[in-house]
């Protein structure tokens, strides 16, 4: 029997953040049919493993920037779930009083510098954060997560250029789940290789599966501690799949019949995680199930708190634009 | 008191501020210039306009950053070094390079307070190289400080004279928003007096450069320096105005717009941006909707043509407004 490459308590730390981001969309696929949540949503249901198995190296020092898929990454880095919930809802107690949304959650206390709605738009802030690390010297470290979609545009290819240029502490996510929105990666990555893209502005590139905890948790830490050392950047290119549509109600009429039913029975993250910690005792199945369990009462008290809560009154349309005017 | 010019005026701004706060960096492209070359002169250049010229020997290649031509990274890196707690000052090496970097500028810095629902702060300035007169062409010479000013969580600087320069770069480092900070290069030679320490000139202040009866005139950046010609010209012919400097566009100082065409009832704008939506505009617009009643005469504005701008030498000089066009405007709507 292996050694566990974490302690119990972070194995189930692990396991508890993918069920709960997991929950957390499951259950917003279900609310968002009612109609009750403005907007339009992106889940990241089937991602888990990518911004757990990153996010598990970080603390609330450390920074990320994410994506308009980004309640994983946001839950990860530590914001509040209940907080988050409420923020969809477009409630006045949500993480950012409504204002921003669900492309918008962010908790700079949490290190969580923003979710995105523009494709590309975080990579130069992350570059921008890992300057601040640079500066304080205090080994901290900036991730940006983006999508294989993200990796077609040219702000990425200038972050990516500049990190290395100024040998900051930058890591490049590209979670590659197939699609750019609607539009599969063989056709929109010219090059077909996205890590291999990455390699040739001069840094470090690797590969792993994006739906199996232990393979990120291992790639992403030798990076993470490669930048800690004043290595620079580099890129983690994990191959994954989303379970759901670019955004909720997206009927994936570009997806293969049966595709995503295959995905769930051999890409998903917590069966895996679940299989490999049982088989290799480290962990009790008991022990999951019980964090099954209080997850899910979790995301039905986010839930019910979210509908319960107050919308903004028509003041704070004006609040909040400028510090001082 | 010692006289200097707006450049160097700008760049004893910029180390004094350094000197002081640790987080303030400086980035851009050739802002030490030669920075990463493998012979000549490190710190060759300073920016191309000499802006940062000194701060690399003093500040070191961490704080005084050369980047790639990467306007978009650029910007990028100092909105998350400023979310990040830093107090990045980005230099656009031409402010039409917005156009490159525009995302970065209002979809990300100049929202993120408010899209994250007041809980955060986004202290960066942006350095940006403006203005027509020195033949560079419809991509190089534009004056789109009206551009920005439009966008909400931006404030917008626009100064005319070195002492300005100074006062308002400083108070645009230490201030918690996102400051677009648009420097005439025409302006760059100009002196004037200038304190050797440090001090702010607040925003949303316009100055009061002239005081007279019949014309209330606004200017914008180098268009201050052409309308006290014209209307130092006008005073002979005993036509006197109300010169002011809004200094900033946004905030914008309406009250003291306003309270001159009270006693005036007459407003001329010079704004060297295109017409339409122009800060010019804006202004004409504030003044007919909350002046109406002591306007004698319709507002009127001097601004460049609703055409990009041209090269040749006599066209370009067409374009930008003139002290004697101004001087005719002000001339006629005085008479009126």
């Amino acid at each position: 029997m292996a050694s566990p490459p974490l302690s119990a308590e972070r194995l189930q730390r692990a396991y508890r953040q993918m069920k709960t981001i997991r929950e957390f969309e499951e259950r917003l696929h279900v609310e968002i049919a009612t109609g009750e949540i403005p907007g339009f949503t992106h889940l990241y249901a089937g991602q888990e493993a990518v911004a757990v198995g990153v996010c598990e190296h970080l603390d609330d020092a450390d920074y990320i920037v994410s994506t308009h898929r980004g309640h994983g990454h946001c839950i990860a880095k530590g914001c509040d779930v209940t907080g988050m919930m409420l923020e969809i809802y477009g409630r006045v107690d949500g993480l950012c009083k409504g204002k921003g949304g669900s492309m918008h959650i962010a908790d700079v206390t949490k290190g969580m510098l923003g979710a995105n709605a523009i494709v590309g738009g975080g990579p130069p802030l992350a570059v921008g954060a890992a300057i601040a690390c640079r500066n304080r010297g205090n080994q901290k470290v900036s991730i940006a997560f983006g999508g294989d979609g993200s990796c077609n545009q040219g702000t990425v290819f200038e972050a990516m250029n500049m990190a290395v240029v100024l040998k900051v502490p930058a890591i490049f996510v590209i979670e590659n789940n197939g699609y750019s929105e609607h539009t599969g990666k063989d056709y929109a990555v010219g090059s077909k290789d996205i890590a291999g893209r990455a390699r040739s502005f001069g840094m470090p590139a690797d590969n792993c599966d994006g739906s199996d905890f232990f393979a990120v948790y291992e790639a992403a830490g030798k990076l993470i501690d490669l930048a800690r050392r004043g290595g620079g950047p580099s890129t983690l290119e994990a191959t994954i799949t989303r379970f759901y549509g670019h955004f909720e109600g997206d009927p994936q009429l570009y997806r293969a019949k049966d595709e995503v039913k295959r995905q769930r029975e051999t890409m998903d993250c917590l069966k895996n995680f679940r299989a490999r910690v049982t088989a290799e005792g480290w962990l009790a199945a008991s022990v999951l199930d019980a964090i099954d369990e209080q997850v899910l009462k979790e995301i039905d008290a986010a839930v019910a708190a979210a509908k319960a809560a107050a919308p903004p009154p028509d003041s704070e349309v004006e609040t909040d634009v400028y510090i001082s005017y | 008191m010692p006289q200097k010019s707006f450049r160097d005026a700008l760049n004893e701004a910029l180390h004094l501020e350094m000197e002081r706060d640790a987080s303030i960096i400086v980035l851009g492209e050739d802002v030490s210039g030669g920075a990463g070359g493998t012979s000549g002169q490190r710190e060759a250049s300073g920016g191309i306009f000499g802006v940062t010229k000194g701060l690399l020997p003093k500040f070191g290649a961490d704080r005084v950053i050369d980047t790639p031509i990467s306007e978009s990274a650029i910007i990028g890196a100092a909105g998350g070094a400023a979310l990040a707690g830093m107090r990045p000052v980005a230099e656009l090496m031409f402010a039409d390079f917005v156009g490159v970097s525009m995302d970065q500028i209002f979809n990300q810095m100049a929202k993120f307070r408010y899209m994250f629902g007041g809980k955060t702060r986004c202290p960066a300035v942006v350095r940006l190289a403006m203005g027509a007169g020195m033949n560079m062409g419809a991509q190089h010479s534009q004056s789109i400080y009206s551009l920005l000013t439009a966008v909400p969580g931006l404030k917008v600087v626009v100064p005319s004279n070195a002492y300005d320069a100074k006062g308002l770069l400083i108070q645009a480092i230490r201030d918690d928003d996102p400051v677009m900070f648009f420097e005439h290069k025409a302006l760059y030679p100009r002196k004037g007096e200038v304190p050797d320490g440090a001090y702010t000139v607040p925003f949303g202040e316009a100055n009061l450069l002239r005081e007279g009866e019949h014309v209330t005139v606004v200017a914008i950046g180098r268009m201050v320096v052409f309308a006290e010609k014209a209307i130092d010209n006008l005073a002979k012919e005993g036509i006197t105005c109300d010169l002011i400097d809004p200094r900033t566009t946004s905030p914008l100082d309406e009250e003291t717009i306003l309270e001159s065409v009270s006693g005036t009832g007459r407003l001329v704008v010079v704004d060297e941006s295109n017409p339409r939506c122009s800060v010019a505009s804006d202004i004409c617009g504030i003044v007919a909707q909350k002046g109406f009643r002591s306007l004698k005469a319709a507002p009127r504005m001097v601004t460049a043509p609703h055409t990009p701008v041209p090269f040749a030498r006599e066209l370009e000089r067409a374009y930008v407004p003139s002290p004697a066009r101004i001087e005719a405007v002000i001339r006629e709507v005085a008479k009126e």
